[in-house]
């Protein structure tokens, strides 16, 4: 077990490795995400309070979820790099923010457009947009910190404190944000956990959610694949691949 | 010599004061800052007397919060910069204790004095007698905690030579449950109902960071004392 561990853990064999795993990841998330959008926009009936407007559920819900699942991994990825010195883990933390962070933006435009028609509002100081825009600040602290270091080695390694530092944090900034909001005002129409709500309607949410995922993972191989390529830069086989030699010849 | 952990604790503590004390304007200028962002609001809103009361609670632990980022990028600099650090690095002691004192040190020479200074400027704002007491406590319990995670961030970006706003940056958000709480606490004093709650939770997130932040800080140093 531990020798397939390392193995992907060379940047070679990973470059390879990934690289053929892309289309296995991109096509079934491109397949979901159009099941899941006919589902939801056309199948699922319209709600009998929100009319139509509940339908952007079906992108806000799943870019919400990832967007806290990406930082999740990050800080994962960033933990690994940390203590077992494992570069190629700091290239998988420092591929997810970008992507993370367009998630919780993504989660937070949605979120808007939706409170227009429900709140009469774009923005409502709300516990879960309040929450992704904290989300948010903490990816940019973490871009930023990443892009002050003229070394690799240095960058990788403080910003990995700084994730963990920060998945500390979500869960209190969470708590923090809901007792908050609960002060001001009654409980916020929710959204997420209706208490039943119809199977129609939650298949396509559960397709969106799975093919968002793989969208995810596809697209964080092929961050990864560029960031090990830039950082081997030097070495032999990058070399190889960049003059448009296969990788498998070049290993 | 054979030195106790009490006593390393001490001795970081009492350099860190007395280096603190030649240099005076860095002791004097997060307080002056503090008044400063204070004064800012009844200039640029509304100097009726209501309306300040409803915003003190606000205004003063944003202004706190603000002077504790901005004091935060000396904390560690001069050390690094001066080869201290690289001393300390090299004690048979846990660096995270070090770390602490001069956290500590740094807190006694420019978050005690915002703290003292906030119940006079909480009277320009017409806040009454028991709301102030409660804002002292809260920001008694709260900006330690902010000078700890801020140290986080601090011994992170030491190494670097332009710091200050990604410091802020960095640290601000996750400063934010502080200024929630502490901010509240407050209000909740002002109108009239038990502030006990926010304030056992204040607590609560002093004793996290007491433990949690100092290892961390001192892991950040390490890297960029490389």
């Amino acid at each position: 077990m531990w020798t397939w561990f390392f193995q992907l853990a060379s940047p070679p064999h990973f470059y390879r490795m990934a690289g053929s795993l892309v289309p296995w990841l991109l096509w079934p998330a491109l397949l979901l995400i159009v099941i899941g959008s006919w589902g939801g926009l056309v199948q699922a009936p319209a709600d009998y309070q929100q009319g139509d407007g509940y339908r952007i559920i079906y992108v806000h819900v799943p870019s919400s979820y990832l967007s806290m699942m990406v930082y999740v991994t990050m800080a994962v990825a960033a933990g690994i790099g940390l203590i077992w010195r494992i570069k190629l883990a700091h290239a998988v933390a420092a591929s997810c923010a970008p992507i993370g962070a367009t998630f919780t933006a993504a989660a937070l435009v949605t979120g808007m457009l939706w409170g227009k028609p429900m709140w009469g509002t774009y923005w409502q100081w709300e516990p879960r947009l309040t929450s992704e825009l904290i989300l948010l600040f903490l990816y940019f602290g973490y871009m930023s910190l990443r892009s002050a270091f003229n070394d690799l080695n240095q960058s990788d390694r403080a910003s990995a404190v700084l994730a963990l530092a920060g998945v500390v944090n979500v869960p209190i900034i969470h708590f923090s944000v809901l007792w908050w909001a609960g002060l001001h005002q009654g409980p916020s129409i929710s959204k997420i956990d209706a208490p039943s709500i119809a199977f129609d309607m939650l298949w396509p949410l559960l397709v969106m959610i799975l093919g968002f995922t793989l969208f995810f993972l596809g697209v964080l191989a092929m961050r990864v694949r560029g960031e090990v390529l830039e950082r081997e830069f030097h070495s032999r086989w990058a070399q190889d691949v960049l003059r448009g030699a296969s990788p498998m010849e070049a290993g | 010599m054979n030195l106790g952990l009490g006593n390393l604790f001490w001795v970081v503590l009492q350099r860190d004061l007395l280096v603190a004390m030649r240099r005076w304007s860095d002791i004097c200028n997060p307080v002056i800052f503090f008044v400063l962002v204070v004064a800012l609001f009844p200039l640029a809103l509304n100097p009726r007397a209501e309306f300040l009361r409803a915003l003190a609670p606000g205004v003063l632990w944003i202004a706190a919060l603000l002077a504790a980022l901005l004091s935060l990028n000396q904390l560690f600099r001069a050390d690094i910069e001066d080869g201290t650090m690289e001393q300390l690095l090299t004690l048979p002691y846990p660096l995270g204790l070090v770390i602490l004192a001069k956290t500590l040190a740094h807190w006694l020479v420019t978050g005690l004095p915002v703290v003292v200074v906030a119940p006079l400027l909480a009277i320009t704002y017409h806040l009454p007698a028991d709301a102030i007491g409660i804002l002292l406590l809260s920001l008694l319990i709260g900006t330690p905690t902010l000078s700890l995670l801020g140290s986080i961030g601090a011994a992170l970006t030491a190494g670097l030579r332009q710091s200050g706003v990604l410091l802020a940056l960095m640290v601000g958000p996750l400063m934010l449950p502080v200024l929630m709480l502490g901010a509240r606490a407050t209000d909740i004093a002002l109108s009239g109902d038990d502030p006990t709650g926010p304030l056992y939770l204040l607590g609560a997130l002093l004793a996290l960071a007491l433990s949690l932040a100092p290892p961390a800080a001192a892991m950040a140093i390490r890297i960029s004392a490389d």
